[in-house]
């Protein structure tokens, strides 16, 4: 017996020497006993007042750390240092984009206002859809993280959201996920797509949420920058609307979920090496966090019973910037004070240190405040789920976050500092002076031919088809699951996703994410109300009447002042075109610093709008089947082929993006939705990227049925050739097919409302192709050979 | 043949949900002798012939890049094992 275990050490020594070998540290071999710490507590901080501080490596700016000193009156402790570097940084503080945000909530109307029961600022916004049903919905980015990790990084991106989702009091019934990746054939987008994609099924399959919808756009622009945006959708009854404050003075916080473990604090090294006293330490944190969907999953429903027994006075999830972020945030929205004892907080590692905990991203963990008689009750729920749990402290009304260590003080803030008195930086802004040149530029005026012949139109079409950003996404979305929990009225591909929330009227939410990058890079302001008109069309498209926006804007670095116009413009312009549509922003997230190498992304503001079916069994599919329809053109196509899909084939991009006209995108929505209530049409898709040529492909390939289709007339009526008919992306534009039935009453509306309709040909049920007479015919298995084999080709 | 043994484990700081749920099973079965359950993964590279140092490098290289992923994982070992001593060893 004792022979082999010392066997066994001896391996154990080898395997150590290999190490050493390989210049590998054996960091996880011994066990540290205790908590050997130099606690740097408010007594010390004020004794040591000339104490250097790792404040600029923690990201703090000078200026910012002697604000920190002058709000203490002192040095802060590394406790309070670790709290204010990571709550003040861009991405808790918002602290270059505030300034501009705040038109969100300017420019809104009390009409704006009536259905949104809970507006920015919470965990996530409340919309009221009727019969005593609300949907709350936000997006977010966690573009940095699945970069460095794409697996988890992406999988944590859905863990976050839904989080977010629950602490508001409701069930999250879906997920979405807009992605852009680098170029298709670059070596490291392989990893990326494969890691990224993965992960999000990985996660949300696991929670058992349909991933209805979302975008795969691949631009070499991103490729040291992808974007993982990621929008999750719940509903709740009205009276279990919940909103995260610490309020009633002797309350009970505690700490419930995943324990606290060493996750994404990566940064906070080097404070760990201010305060720990010997090197039996991991050298190095990771900057990633390892997310586990099933905690999570076990989470949701313990919310949702602590909600439903009343036992709690408000939950708020712990996301970036962990419990520093979770006790300022609630302990400023209730009644002002909160007093913690850190070392009550459940540990996964017990070498972190104070500061460690307080940044600390672990996943699936969540903070509460209970009444001290729900106390019991409280336990018997965390019992039943089998979910772990400690008490932490209680609120209190002195004004003052408290935290101490084994009762010694080592964090005295007034929490508003902490988590609402940040930094705000108006930073300079202006024009770049290039953006004239690059406007000049347009694609008429380039050398790139125009396909004319019907061989070239016919070669043109598949090309656009099966080009990365037109093709099929079958190869993503099929990793997903899309209709679990049965209420998926709609998913990919289709315009938008569409969810039944109340399952005996049918009563339900679609939600649909856009955004063009190219539109936005040439006219950041006009790009941003393209994105809003699209997300918008696309929920109007499939019936449902939008009501709400939450947005994701992600940009470059916020110091280069032609990154700062960009998101400038594009939020001016966003919150002007949701005053002009009437619909407002309910909530959504800023990604900032998102470039490499002083190269910018593209400007890219992720709009998701959200509208309401009365019936979702009404909702409009994006392919007709019916034989015999009438295929209809709604609104004027005119020659806008700059910053296009075709001009991106060829490698042009300049000029300025397609005209916007917002009355007409609201006209559009109404007769779409008109349409769709009163029966008239059976399959309407939106034009927006690729133009006339992909929306009809998309049709014919929604359930392989073919259609004849003549393009002569409007051809004579906009003036366009047949490739720009084809081609251009002009705006407020759908095609619709329609019974023979309701052909006069479709036609009667559109022309009572004034709005532009052309009939442009008939479903063939029999002819499988897409046939353009007198041009030129596609064959749909030809079609459909060159738009499902794109995807497969690099990834499968 | 001589095997190259690699042995990939979850980096102490970073979260083992498998390992996790393995030790709230053993509870479970009232095996209750363990605090903590962390699980790895061991991979087993079959060598024709001699293992020279070349090859153990293309193994290590193999170990940092394919078989584990740095950024939440370390390699723990890698070893070559003689057939005669695999039976013995455990």
């Amino acid at each position: 017996m004792s022979e082999r275990v010392d066997a066994r050490l001896e391996t154990a020594d080898e395997a150590k020497n290999e190490h050493a070998e390989f210049g590998y540290v054996a960091d996880a071999v011994e066990h540290i006993e205790g908590r050997k710490f130099n606690i740097d507590t408010v007594k010390h901080a004020e004794e040591t007042p000339d104490t250097p501080l790792p404040w600029a490596e923690l990201g703090l700016k000078e200026d910012e750390y002697n604000r920190v000193v002058e709000i203490l009156g002192r040095r802060p402790t590394a406790a309070e240092l670790a709290m204010y570097s990571v709550m003040w940084s861009e991405h808790c503080s918002y602290k270059s984009s505030k300034v501009h945000l705040r038109q969100f909530g300017e420019k809104v109307t009390e009409d704006m206002k009536k259905h949104l029961m809970v507006g920015i600022g919470e965990n996530a916004g409340v919309v009221d859809i009727g019969d005593g049903w609300a949907v709350t919905y936000k997006i977010e980015s966690h573009n940095h993280p699945s970069f460095v990790e794409p697996y988890q990084g992406a999988a944590t991106g859905v863990g976050g959201i839904v989080r977010d989702i629950i602490s508001m009091g409701a069930r999250p019934v879906a997920v979405m996920d807009p992605l852009r990746f680098g170029a298709i054939d670059h070596p490291d987008t392989a990893r990326l797509v494969h890691g990224i994609v993965a992960g999000i099924g990985g996660y949300g399959n696991s929670l058992g949420l349909p991933n209805i919808g979302g975008e795969v756009v691949f631009d070499s622009v991103y490729q040291g920058n992808p974007l993982v945006n990621a929008l999750a959708v719940g509903v709740m009854r009205h009276e279990d609307i919940r909103l995260a404050n610490a309020s009633g003075v002797g309350n009970k916080v505690v700490l419930f979920g995943a324990r606290t473990g060493g996750d994404g604090i990566g940064g906070a090294s080097v404070l760990a090496s201010e305060s720990f006293e010997d090197d039996g330490k991991p050298a190095k944190r990771p900057a990633v966090q390892v997310g586990d969907p099933f905690a999570e999953k076990v989470l949701i429903e313990c919310c949702l019973e602590l909600f439903k027994s009343s036992v709690v006075e408000g939950i708020q999830d712990l996301g970036a910037a962990g419990i520093s972020c979770a006790t300022s945030e609630l302990a400023s929205n209730g009644d002002g004070g909160m007093h913690v004892e850190l070392t009550s907080v459940l540990l996964r590692d017990p070498s972190l240190t104070p500061g460690e905990i307080l940044m600390s991203e672990s996943q699936e963990r969540m903070m509460a405040v209970v009444t001290p008689e729900n106390v019991a009750a409280f336990e018997a729920i965390m019992e039943k789920w089998n979910v772990e749990f400690s008490w932490l402290g209680e609120v209190t009304d002195t004004g003052r976050l408290i935290i101490e260590w084994d009762g010694e003080k080592i964090v005295d803030v007034d929490p508003r500092t902490v988590a609402h008195e940040g930094p705000v930086y108006d930073r300079p802004y202006h024009r770049p002076e290039w953006l004239d040149g690059v406007q000049a530029d347009t694609f008429n005026s380039s050398s790139a031919e125009r396909p004319a012949s019907r061989e070239e139109l016919k070669a043109a079409v598949l090309e656009l088809m099966a080009s990365p950003n037109m093709c099929s996404k079958d190869w993503v979305t099929n990793q997903y699951d899309r209709y679990v929990q049965g209420n998926t009225a709609l998913a990919m591909p289709d315009d938008a996703g569409v969810i039944r929330v109340d399952e005996e009227t049918g009563l339900g939410v679609a939600v649909s994410t856009d955004a063009n990058g190219r539109y936005t890079y040439l006219d950041p302001y006009q790009g941003a109300q393209l994105a809003l008109a699209e997300s918008y069309r696309n929920v109007a498209t499939t019936g449902a009447v939008p009501m709400a926006v939450s947005d994701c804007l992600n940009f470059g670095s916020p110091e280069d002042p032609e990154v700062m116009w960009q998101f400038a413009e594009a939020v001016r312009g966003l919150a002007d075109g949701c005053q002009e549509l009437g619909i407002p922003v309910t909530g959504g997230n800023v990604s900032l610093y998102n470039q490499t190498g002083g190269v910018a992304i593209h400007p890219t503001p992720v709009v998701g709008v959200l509208g309401r079916f009365d019936d979702v069994a009404r909702r409009t599919p994006s392919g007709w089947r019916e034989d015999g329809q009438a295929i209809y053109l709604m609104g004027v196509t005119k020659d806008e082929l700059d910053g296009s899909e075709w001009a991106n084939l060829r490698g042009h991009l300049g000029g300025k993006p397609p005209a916007l006209d917002l009355a007409a995108e609201k006209l559009l929505g109404e007769l779409l939705i008109n349409a769709s209530r009163d029966g008239m049409i059976d399959a309407a898709h939106d034009l927006s990227e690729g133009g006339l040529a992909a929306t009809l492909s998309d049709m014919a390939l929604r359930f392989g049925v073919g259609a004849r289709i003549g393009l002569g007339e409007v051809c004579e009526r906009d003036g366009v050739d047949l490739f720009t008919a084809l081609f251009s992306e002009s705006q407020a534009r759908a095609v619709v097919s329609v019974a023979r039935s309701e052909e006069v009453r479709f036609k009667d509306m559109c022309s009572a409302r004034g709005f532009a309709h052309i009939r442009i040909g008939v479903v063939d049920t029999e002819n499988q192709a897409l046939d353009f007479q007198d041009q030129f015919s596609l064959p749909l298995a030809e079609l459909k050979e060159a738009h499902e084999g794109t995807l497969p080709k690099y990834f499968a | 043949m001589p095997r190259i043994v690699v042995d990939v484990m979850p980096k102490p700081e970073i979260l083992d949900p498998q390992g996790k749920a393995i030790a709230g099973a053993l509870k479970r079965l009232g095996q209750t002798g363990f605090s903590e359950v962390r699980q790895g993964k061991r991979f087993e590279l079959t060598v024709d012939g001699e293992v020279t140092a070349e090859i153990l490098e293309q193994a290590r290289h193999a170990a940092t890049t394919l078989l584990s992923n740095p950024v939440i994982e370390d390699v723990t070992r890698v070893e070559v094992i003689v057939e005669a001593t695999i039976g013995a060893g455990e």
